[in-house]
C-alpha cells in the first residue's frame, strides 16, 4: 500500500509541469558586479560604485552581470516601474537594470517650456497624477510643461446634442492634464536618479533571452547535485557571499544587440506594443486593428485654451487638446487613406480641414444638449450625468498654424493572453494597446508599474523570489481584471463596474460609445467582456 | 493557466458533494459538522503525510516525563524518527519545488506561515518590519525543513539558516535549489535529527517546525529538543493540524473515501496535536507560548490568510523562558 501511494504522487508530480527547474550546466559562473546588492547583504546595499551607463571592470573583462530586475523598454511606463520600485523602502534595495538605447534616457535636465509641445502627449488621470506624487515624479512634472484642463465638450457632427462638463460640476479643479511623453520620461527619469538610487542603464536593444533548461519533468533531478554540491560544502552558516561561486540558475540570461550579456530573476517587458519580451517569452495576444489610423500633431490657436474637445465625425472622432500657451494637441481619426493624405497635405490645407471637422463642416452646432441625454443613459447612475448641461455650446478655439511634424499611425487593439510567465512580467503596451482616443492609453500602463512595484514589495516582505510565477501571477490577476473593467467601461459596460477613473474617461467613454463607426471595435470589447472564461469577469 | 488550477478542485467538490448524497459513504453520520468541499478539496496533498502505519489511538503527550530538565543529559534526547513518515518523504522528494505538485498545499501555506514567523519574529527580536532583511543576523535552525521552501525565505529575509531534515534526499534537494540563488546558497543544510543537533549542544536564536512534529515519534521529546537548541531567550515557532471534527472529516473524506490513498479507518488523526496540548508540550520544554493563529483556506479566492480559526491548521509562537 506504501508503494502504491508513493506511485501516485510521483505520477502525479510527474504530470505537472515543474515550475521550478535548475540548470546546473549551461550557465556562466558570475557574480554580479555591476551592482552587487543581491549577494552582499542588505548592510551596505550601495557602496558599489555605480554608473549609470554600466561600464565597470567586470563587463569590460566579458563577465555577464547580474541584476535582480531588468526592465526592458525605458519608455514611460518602464521608467515608472523602476521609479516606483526605487521609492518604496522594501524594493530599493533590488538592483535594477534599464535596457533602452532610447536617447531621451541621457537626458538628465529640465525640458524647456518654450519650445514648441511635442506631437506625443498623454491625458493624465488623477489616479497616475496620486501615482506620480508617490514617486517623486510630479513635482518634476510641475517644472516642465503640462496643461490642466478643467472643461471638456463632447459633440456630434449632425448636430444633434453636445455634452460639456466643467469641473467645478464634479467639485474638482480640473478634469484631466495632458503632458507630452517626453516630458512624463523625462520627470521619472530625474526622480530615477537620486542620489541613493541608480539604477543601471543598458543602452542597447534587447536582442535574445536564455530560460532556464527544465532538467526533469517532476523537478529536480538529485544527479545534478554533485555538479553543485561542492559550493556549499564547507561553508560557514552565517551569510558569507564574498566570491561567490553560484550558477544564476533562477536567472534568465539576456542577450543584448551590443554584445553583452545580463543576468535577471524577473525580466519586466516595458518594450511596447511589438514586445521582443513577449514575442521571447512565448506570449500569444489577441487584437485585432481598427482599419483606422490617427493624425497627431501640436497646432496653434490666437488664444490658451483651457478645454479638451472631442467631435464625432463619420470617419471618426477629432480631439483637440489643450498643452499650454496658445497650444494644442490634435488626434484625429480617419480611414488610411484619409490619413496618409491629411499628412502630406500641405500646411495651410491641413489647418482648413482640421477647422472644418472641429466646426460647421459636416452639419450644424447642436442647438441642444439631447447628445447629452443619450450620454446620460450610457451613464445612468455615474455622477457625472445629471450636471452637464449647465453650460451653452462653444465652438472651439480656431486653429491658426500647425507648428509640428504630422505623424499618422495605424491603430489597433492588443491585448496580451498572459501579463506573466516564468521570470516575465509584460507591462504598458507590452500587454495592452488601446485606442488612442484623447491620448489616455498610458495610464493603463502607470497602472500596471505601480502594481507590479506593490507585489514585488510584497514578495520581498515575504523573502520570496521574485521572479516566483505565483508571486507574478498576482500581478496579472489584479492588472487583467482592472484592464478588462477599462475595456467594459469603453463600451458602456461600466453600469456594472464602479471603477472611478476620473470624468476624462467620460469623453473617452462617448468616444467610444460615439464611436459605433468602430464596429469591429465594439463587437470584440463585448466578446472580450462576456466571452474569455479566462478572465475573472464571470465570478 | 487559470482554469487548469481551477478545474481540479472544482472536480473535486462535485466528487464531495456526491458522496455527501451517499450517506453510507460518510465518515462521520453523527457528526453534526459537514467538511466544507473547497476546504476539503485543499487538503489532500497534506494530508498524504499522515501516517497511517498503526491504527491503534495514542495518547500524543506523555503522562510522565523530566519536566524542566530539557538537555541536561544527551541520553534524554530519543530519536525523534518516525521511519514509515520518512520513508514517505523520501518516496517524493524530488517534487518539493514543483509547485503544482505534493507539496502545492505547503507552497500555498508558505506566505501566511511567512507572515507569521516574519511579525513574531521582528516583535520578539525588535527587529523593523519594513526592512527587506529584518532577520539578519539572526540564527535560524528550520527542523523538517524539507525541500527548503521555508528555509529559502527565511535566508532572504536576512537569517543565517540552518536547515536539517532526516530524509538525505530532501537536503541534496534543498542544496541544489538554494545554490541557485546568491541570497540562499549560504544556507547550511545538513541531514540530521533535532536530538543530534542537542548532543553536540548547537544553539540558536530561533527554532522553527512547520508541519513536522505530526510525523514524529513523540511530541514532548521532540519538543525537549527544540528546547535545547533554543538559545535563552530564543524563539520557537511550531506549526501543525489540529485534532478537531473538522480535520478528522476532512481527512477521511478525502483522503480515504475519494483519493483512496489510504485504507479505510487507519488515520492517525488520534496523534495530531489540539493547540492545548502543544502549549502544554511546550511549557514542559520550557517554552511559553505567546501567539497563534489558525491558517485558512479561502475557497473563494484559492488562497491562504493567517485567521483566529484554528480548527485545522494552526501555527504558534513561543518563547525559551529563562530559567
Ligand atoms: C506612433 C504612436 C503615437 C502614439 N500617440 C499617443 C498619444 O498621442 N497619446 C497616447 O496616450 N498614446 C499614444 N500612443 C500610445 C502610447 O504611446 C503608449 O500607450 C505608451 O507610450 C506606452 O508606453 P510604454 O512605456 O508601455 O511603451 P513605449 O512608449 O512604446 O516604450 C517602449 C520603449 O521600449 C523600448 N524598446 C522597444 N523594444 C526594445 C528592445 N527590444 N530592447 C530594448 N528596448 C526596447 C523603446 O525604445 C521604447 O523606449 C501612441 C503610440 C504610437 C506608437
Ligand atoms: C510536511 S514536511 C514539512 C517541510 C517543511 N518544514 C515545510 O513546512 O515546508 C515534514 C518534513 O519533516 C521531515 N521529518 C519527519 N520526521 C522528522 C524527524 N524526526 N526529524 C527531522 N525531520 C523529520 C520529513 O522528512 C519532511 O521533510
Amino acid at each position: 500500500m506504501r508503494a502504491s501511494l508513493s506511485t501516485i504522487l510521483i505520477k502525479r508530480g510527474v504530470a505537472r509541469r515543474s515550475a521550478t527547474t535548475i540548470l546546473a550546466q549551461n550557465v556562466v559562473r558570475g557574480r554580479g558586479f555591476c551592482n552587487d546588492s543581491a549577494g552582499s547583504g542588505a548592510s551596505s546595499p550601495h557602496n558599489v560604485e555605480k554608473t549609470l551607463d554600466c561600464e565597470e571592470s567586470d563587463r569590460m573583462k566579458g563577465r555577464p552581470a547580474q541584476c535582480d530586475i531588468a526592465i526592458v523598454g525605458g519608455g514611460m511606463v518602464g521608467l515608472a516601474l523602476a521609479c516606483a520600485l526605487s521609492s518604496k523602502q522594501l524594493t530599493k534595495q533590488l538592483s535594477v537594470a534599464i535596457i533602452d538605447n532610447n536617447p531621451a534616457l541621457r537626458s538628465r535636465n529640465y525640458l524647456k517650456k518654450d519650445n514648441i509641445p511635442d506631437s506625443r502627449v498623454s491625458t493624465v488621470t488623477p489616479g497616475t497624477i496620486s501615482f506620480f506624487k508617490e514617486i517623486g515624479a510630479w513635482e518634476h512634472v510641475q517644472q516642465q510643461r503640462h496643461a490642466f484642463f478643467d472643461k471638456m465638450q463632447v459633440w456630434d457632427y449632425t448636430g444633434l446634442g453636445y455634452t460639456r462638463y466643467n469641473a467645478r460640476d464634479v467639485g474638482k479643479d480640473y478634469l484631466g492634464c495632458v503632458v507630452e511623453n517626453k516630458v512624463l520620461c523625462n520627470s521619472l527619469l530625474l526622480s530615477l536618479l537620486k542620489e541613493d538610487y541608480q539604477p543601471i542603464i543598458y543602452p542597447a536593444r534587447l536582442h535574445s533571452m536564455t530560460f532556464q533548461r527544465k532538467s526533469s519533468p517532476d523537478g529536480i533531478s538529485i544527479d545534478q547535485e554533485d555538479t553543485i554540491k561542492q559550493n556549499l560544502s564547507g561553508k560557514a552558516s552565517s551569510g558569507n557571499n564574498t566570491m561567490q561561486q553560484t550558477q544564476p540558475s533562477n536567472s534568465v540570461k539576456l542577450d543584448l544587440s551590443d554584445g553583452q550579456g545580463l543576468y535577471a530573476k524577473l525580466v519586466v517587458g516595458a518594450d511596447g506594443g511589438k514586445s521582443r519580451v513577449r514575442e521571447l517569452s512565448g506570449i500569444k495576444t489577441t487584437g485585432w486593428n481598427y482599419s483606422q489610423s490617427a493624425v497627431i500633431c501640436t497646432v496653434e490657436h490666437t488664444a490658451e485654451n483651457h478645454c479638451a474637445w472631442q467631435r464625432f465625425l463619420p470617419s471618426g472622432p477629432i480631439a483637440l487638446l489643450p498643452i499650454g500657451d496658445n497650444y494644442s494637441n490634435i488626434v484625429w481619426t480617419m480611414t488610411p487613406e484619409g490619413a496618409s493624405h491629411h499628412k502630406s497635405m500641405s500646411e495651410e490645407d491641413f489647418v482648413k480641414s482640421v477647422n472644418h471637422a472641429l466646426d460647421y463642416g459636416y452639419g450644424p452646432h447642436p442647438q441642444s444638449g439631447s447628445l447629452d441625454h443619450y450620454v446620460e443613459n450610457l451613464f445612468s447612475g455615474s455622477r457625472f450625468g445629471a450636471q452637464s448641461t449647465k453650460e451653452g455650446f462653444e465652438v472651439p478655439p480656431k486653429v491658426i498654424n500647425v507648428v509640428s511634424e504630422r505623424m499618422a499611425f495605424p491603430l489597433s487593439l492588443m491585448h496580451a493572453y498572459d501579463y506573466a510567465s516564468k521570470r516575465v512580467a509584460l507591462i504598458g503596451d507590452a500587454a495592452h494597446t488601446v485606442h488612442p482616443l484623447a491620448g489616455q492609453g498610458v495610464n493603463l500602463g502607470f497602472g500596471d508599474a505601480s502594481d507590479l512595484a506593490k507585489i514585488v514589495a510584497e514578495g520581498v516582505l515575504l523573502g520570496a523570489d521574485i521572479g516566483e510565477l505565483s508571486l507574478l501571477k498576482k500581478y496579472e490577476k489584479e492588472r487583467k481584471a482592472a484592464n478588462i473593467a477599462m475595456m467594459a467601461i469603453l463600451d458602456g459596460f461600466q453600469k456594472a463596474y464602479s471603477v472611478d477613473i476620473g470624468p476624462v474617461n467620460l469623453l473617452r467613454a462617448a468616444a467610444f460609445h460615439g464611436a459605433q463607426y468602430i464596429a469591429p471595435l465594439k463587437r470584440n470589447i463585448i466578446s472580450y467582456a462576456m466571452g474569455e472564461q479566462k478572465w475573472p469577469l464571470a465570478l | 493557466m487559470a482554469l487548469r488550477s481551477l478545474r481540479l478542485p472544482r472536480d473535486l467538490c462535485k466528487t464531495l458533494r456526491l458522496l455527501h448524497r451517499t450517506p453510507l459513504q460518510n465518515p462521520n453520520p453523527y457528526s453534526p459538522y459537514s467538511p466544507s468541499p473547497s476546504v476539503a478539496s485543499a487538503y489532500p496533498s497534506l494530508l498524504q503525510w499522515r501516517s497511517r502505519s498503526d491504527a491503534a489511538p495514542q495518547i500524543p503527550i506523555k503522562e510522565s516525563g523530566e519536566e524542566g530538565k530539557g538537555g541536561s543529559g544527551s541520553d534524554s534526547f530519543a530519536s525523534s524518527l518516525n521511519p514509515a513518515e520518512v520513508a514517505k518523504f523520501a518516496a517524493i522528494a524530488e517534487t518539493w519545488w514543483d509547485s503544482e505538485g505534493p507539496f502545492k498545499p505547503l507552497h500555498l501555506l508558505n506566505p501566511s506561515r511567512i507572515s507569521f514567523i516574519r511579525s513574531t519574529l521582528c516583535r520578539h527580536f525588535r527587529r523593523d518590519p519594513y526592512s527587506a532583511r529584518p532577520l539578519e543576523g539572526l540564527k535560524i535552525i528550520d527542523v523538517g525543513c524539507g525541500g527548503g521552501i521555508l528555509s529559502e525565505p527565511l535566508a532572504r529575509l536576512g537569517a543565517a539558516v540552518t536547515g536539517i531534515d532526516a530524509v538525505e534526499k530532501n537536503i541534496k534537494i534543498a542544496r541544489i535549489h538554494a545554490a541557485s540563488d546568491p541570497l540562499t546558497a549560504s544556507i547550511e543544510y545538513c541531514c540530521t535529527t533535532a536530538e543530534d543537533l542537542v548532543r553536540l549542544n548547537k544553539q540558536f536564536d530561533a527554532t522553527i517546525a512547520l508541519e513536522v512534529i505530526e510525523h514524529v515519534a513523540d511530541p514532548s521529546d521532540f519538543c525537549r529538543s527544540l528546547g535545547a537548541l533554543t538559545a535563552p531567550g530564543g524563539a520557537t515557532v511550531i506549526s501543525t493540524i489540529n485534532r478537531t471534527l473538522r480535520a478528522y472529516a476532512t481527512a477521511i473524506v478525502t483522503a480515504e473515501h475519494i483519493l483512496n490513498w489510504l485504507p479505510k479507518g487507519t488515520h492517525e488523526w488520534s496523534k495530531f496535536l489540539t493547540p492545548e496540548e502543544l502549549v502544554m508540550i511546550l511549557r514542559r520544554a520550557s517554552f511559553s507560548v505567546e501567539e497563534m493563529a489558525g491558517v485558512f483556506y479561502n475557497p473563494l479566492t484559492g488562497e491562504w490568510s493567517l485567521s483566529d480559526d484554528i480548527s485545522v491548521n494552526y501555527i504558534a509562537f513561543g518563547v525559551k523562558q529563562a530559567s
